[in-house]
């Protein structure tokens, strides 16, 4: 029998219980895994052990792919309508605004967000992007194609079966629901493996699957190391396609394995290393906070973070003074994910923040300046100080993600530069323009090789818009309409209504 | 001031007491009308009064309008986002969940239709179709164009601002959601006529909208007769557009008075004189259910109703026995009985208009407005039952023998709302399906309709498609944005 997770909070901003289950997910119930084992799962604000949850092995994934695929072929894809489907979704998004704060403390607890953020940012966004999807799942069409009148041609938008899916630690629940909400709306049957250092939220949205009236089997949750699960999940003759989501090098991972195994359909989210180019004419205010925006959140654990900021000469003086300033009221604000002040959190664990501080030596060997920061961040927990600083972009320092509160500048003189500059890196996830030239903002847009732009903002994401990469950050596409065509398969279907041979 | 409807269900079928203001419902307010007068509301079981409504007249409906546009200046049209839209919708849907029995009671009672109907087909999918739409809210989406580098080229599917919508007796909750639907997940306002012969699920709706939270103004829900204020509404200089369902004859009117004025959009839901083609080969049992379905569903007060049923001359006697056996057990009486199929026509007037088309026919005895099931055979083409619309449970049937010959009779109409095609081969099926001048085509079935399936008619059966995604191009306009990134003059 698995065990359950519980705690009390008697913080600030949260004042309850939060409480999981801690087995994998199969079926519809909560199970041990086969092999026994678990994995820890800490505090990454204190260091401190918060409890363990089941950690899967390739037997789960095989009962879980099974389970999915009985539940496919019998109380789920094109057997049950999308208005069905639709209501189911939108039930579920309803539990999850009803469990909303607690979701929000689990979130919190995991990663070290200030709870104010998962509660609006994460949560929130999670719930509005599954009823966005929900309000889709009666709306895959498909089209009649006009050849000639001697024949009926359309296209359906069939699901593919039994999708796996792998998720990562950085906005635990949002990225789940990025994945579950088109693939369910189009019919498919899930196995998802989340991050196996932030399973929490994971774990409690399984029960709450349970409540909204999902079939047993239709969405599993198999906790567990990439190496294992995550290499099952990727190679399983059964599982039609995979969508992964974290770093490039795990992301080669998935693509060779389904080469070698059944050739599974693959879409990957991956790395950035996203330029953020400032013209002189810029609304300077502005381009300040949007720019802090588009690197610290989330201690800078996001995929598409506008970590190399390209400032034109012109304003560069002004700009290193002021956005460095900002950067040091932000490390200012560091501390407890509970507290109503904190706006600064920790790295999610300690490798990542061993990596991080890597990095900035590696800066300071390079012969980077550092304006602001540079260190690690108290003694308790893993947070790293909001730093800023400059370079230029043949660094390693500068091409490489960090994936930590770390901002590079780089300067630059004209536009044909700046996009030069921008362009040159294997990832091509997002990018921004800052300028009050409009025909300028939009000629710049669209020169650069990224699948997010954004122009006088920076990462306001949208349910209706997709997000993805261009090069090396992935491909295939997440969120709006988009996301529907990575969760089905095109059948031409011709129809002979009087052709003789 | 508002006044309140009050009635105390006890039925086999329904009880339960409700009670809801009443009024016209203009910028979120139930008010009287200008001049005070009001409209009988009548129960077609047995002629006896409901209550009596306010009636709108044409400083009434100019007054709805003026409401309607300042709502999409400020709390509507793009000042709420999709989402914000959506949730409203939901939040209408669920609504509705929790009073629809009470709405298919109203229902029942104003249109004569069966409780068991009005719940189980009229209420739910009016339910489903605005949940329907509530998806849609937060999608609509444009098109980015490519020109030339130099240029960004984009449409906006804007929402047109004030839009009006008239709709029939024959579906009144139902029709009113079709039109809401897509006309506020798009972003517009709405002044919407119900049938002065069946206004209280609209009326009902009013106090639903207003608990849903939707901005006052946004929909105003004004009853009144067609000479008046569905004629103020049509011409109105600014309505952007007026959807009307209802009588080819009256349609006319609402697109000339559309054009006399400000050249409002117009999209029309009008009549039909439906074919349904049944082959030889078709699996007879289920041609007679369906066929059957076609004509009497909803007392055959149907624009799609399938009329003119074509049976070819193999199984012709064999499927007229069947038929007129199905329809001798049609049980007709009160909508509130158990185990009634159908109830009474709509009114006095609709009555009497269909026993005169059966006059030239064969006359049936009736009670109330209550006609039974009946059925003609021998006609010939030109008679009157066979090429005009009787809106009733009168069925024709016709022998025919050739497949094009028969395709060539279907078409010899100036209605095109509908068709159905019966047959066990698929090559006969869909060939003749795509010949048929129809904006649907059923198979091996009739009187089908989904919320994702655009409905509408060709020809004199209407403009425009209701339904789907189709219907969301009836609420908007779209503009081409052209942004010059670098030519030089």
């Amino acid at each position: 029998m698995p065990s359950t997770f519980q705690q009390t909070l008697d913080t600030p901003t949260y004042k309850g219980t939060v409480n999981i289950n801690t087995g994998l997910f199969i079926n519809g119930k909560f199970v041990d895994p086969v092999k026994g084992g678990s994995i820890d799962v800490y505090n990454p604000a204190t260091g401190k052990l918060l409890t363990s949850v089941a950690a899967g092995s390739k037997e789960d994934v095989d009962i879980a792919v099974a389970a999915a695929k009985q539940a496919y072929k019998t109380s789920w894809g094109l057997k049950v309508p999308g208005t069905q489907r639709g209501k189911l979704l939108n039930k579920l998004a309803d539990l999850i605004e009803r469990d909303l704060d607690e979701f929000a403390a689990l979130e919190s607890l995991n990663t070290g967000k200030p709870f104010a953020v998962s509660k609006r940012f994460d949560i929130g966004a999670t719930v509005s992007t599954i009823r966005y999807y929900a309000g889709f799942a009666d709306k895959i069409q498909g089209k009649t194609i006009e050849t000639s009148e001697l024949k009926l041609a359309y296209t359906r938008h069939e699901p593919y079966g039994v999708v796996g899916q792998i998720v990562p630690w950085n906005y635990p629940l949002s990225m789940v629901s990025w994945k579950i909400g088109p693939a369910l709306a189009t019919g498919n049957t899930i196995v998802l493996k989340p991050s196996e250092l932030t399973p929490l939220t994971a774990q409690k949205l399984a029960a709450v699957i349970v409540e909204a009236g999902f079939p047993p089997g239709v969405v599993n949750i198999v906790n567990g190391y990439g190496s294992t699960v995550g290499q099952t999940i990727a190679e399983h003759p059964l599982i039609q396609k995979v969508a992964f989501t974290g770093s490039t090098a795990t992301g080669r991972r998935i693509q060779e394995a389904s080469a070698k195994s059944n050739l599974k359909a693959v879409t990957l989210e991956l790395g950035g290393r996203s330029p953020n180019i400032i013209f002189d004419d810029a609304d300077l205010e502005q381009a300040i906070k949007w720019a802090s925006m588009g690197i610290f959140p989330n201690a800078g654990q996001t995929c598409s973070a506008g970590s190399r900021i390209l400032v034109q000469e012109g304003i560069y003086d002004a700009f290193v003074e002021k956005f460095s300033a900002a950067a040091k009221a932000l490390g200012g604000a560091a501390g407890d994910p509970f507290s109503a002040s904190t706006q600064h959190g920790p790295q999610v664990s300690q490798t990542q923040m061993e990596r991080v501080l890597g990095y900035l030596d590696l800066a300071k060997k390079e012969g980077a300046t550092i304006h602001v920061g540079g260190e690690r961040h108290g003694e308790q927990g893993y947070f790293i100080q909001p730093t800023v600083f400059s370079g230029t972009n043949a660094m390693r320092s500068i091409r490489e993600e960090i994936f930590g509160p770390v901002a590079s500048l780089i300067k630059f003189k004209t536009e044909e530069e700046a996009i030069e500059i921008a362009n040159d890196t294997e990832y091509g996830l997002a990018a921004a323009v800052f300028t009050e030239n409009n025909a300028r903002a939009i000629r710049v847009a669209h020169a650069l090789e990224a699948g997010s732009l954004f122009i006088n903002n920076y990462n306001t994401i949208e349910n209706g818009m997709p997000f993805g990469g261009y090069k090396q950050s992935g491909h295939g596409r997440e969120l709006g309409e988009y996301a529907l065509q990575t969760y089905t398969q095109v059948k031409a279907v011709h129809i002979n209504l009087g052709m003789r041979l | 001031m508002s006044s309140t409807f009050t009635k105390v269900f006890d039925t086999p079928v329904f009880k339960g007491k409700i009670s809801f203001p009443t009024g016209l419902y203009i910028g979120g307010e139930f008010v009287k009308g200008e001049k005070g007068t009001t409209i009988d509301v009548i129960n077609p079981t047995n002629g006896e009064l409901i209550t009596k409504v306010d009636e709108a007249l044409d400083a009434d409906i100019d007054k709805a309008v003026k409401a309607a546009q300042k709502a999409f200046d400020t709390t509507w049209g793009l000042n709420a986002s999709g989402a914000q839209r959506a949730a409203l919708l939901n939040k209408l849907g669920l609504l509705m969940d929790k009073y629809h029995d009470e709405l298919a009671a109203i229902e029942a009672l104003d249109n004569g239709k069966t409780f068991g109907w009005a719940k189980g087909t009229d209420t739910a999918f009016a339910i489903q179709t605005i949940k329907y739409y509530a998806g849609w809210a937060d999608k609509i989406s444009g098109q980015v164009i490519e020109t030339d580098e130099n240029k960004l080229c984009y449409t906006r599917h804007e929402p047109m601002g004030v839009v009006g919508q008239i709709v029939p007796w024959n579906f009144p909750l139902l029709l009113l959601s079709w039109k809401i639907g897509p006309a506020l997940a798009t972003g517009n306002c709405i002044v919407l006529k119900p049938s002065e012969f069946t206004p209280l699920t609209a009326i009902r709706m009013c106090s639903i909208i207003e608990e849903a939270g939707f901005p006052k103004g946004v929909v105003n829900i004004v009853t009144g007769y067609g000479p008046t204020a569905g004629a103020a509404l049509s011409s109105h200089m600014n309505v952007e557009k007026i959807a009307f369902t209802g009588s080819t004859l009256v349609g006319r009117k609402v697109m000339e008075a559309a054009s006399k004025s400000n050249l409002k959009a117009v999209t029309l839901e009008l009549g039909g004189k439906s074919p349904s083609i049944i082959y030889d080969d078709c699996d007879l049992e289920q041609a007679v259910n369906w066929a059957s379905h076609g004509i009497f569903w909803n007392h055959g007060q149907a624009c799609c109703a399938g009329s003119r049923i074509f049976v070819q001359a193999g199984i012709y006697d064999e499927f007229l026995a069947r038929f007129v056996a199905r329809a001798k057990n049609i049980k007709v009486g009160d909508p509130f009985a158990e185990d009634i199929d159908q109830g009474p026509q709509v009114s006095q007037q609709q009555y009497d208009r269909i026993m005169s088309y059966i006059a030239s026919g064969k006359e049936q005895g009736a009670t109330g407005y209550f006609i039974q099931p009946t059925v003609f055979t021998g006609t010939t083409p030109d008679m009157k039952i066979v090429q005009e619309e009787i809106f009733g449970p009168v069925g024709v049937v016709i022998k025919f023998t050739d497949q094009d010959d028969v395709i060539k009779q279907a078409n010899d109409t100036i209605y095109g709302l509908a068709s159905s095609v019966f047959t066990q081969d698929i090559n006969r099926a869909l060939e003749t399906a795509h010949k048929l001048k129809a904006g649907t085509a059923w198979i091996n079935c009739h009187n089908q309709l989904h919320a994702n399936v655009p409905f509408g008619g060709f020809k004199q059966s209407g403009i425009g498609r209701e339904l789907g995604e189709y219907a969301l191009h009836n609420y908007t306009n779209t503009k081409a944005v052209h942004v010059n990134l670098g030519h030089k003059m």
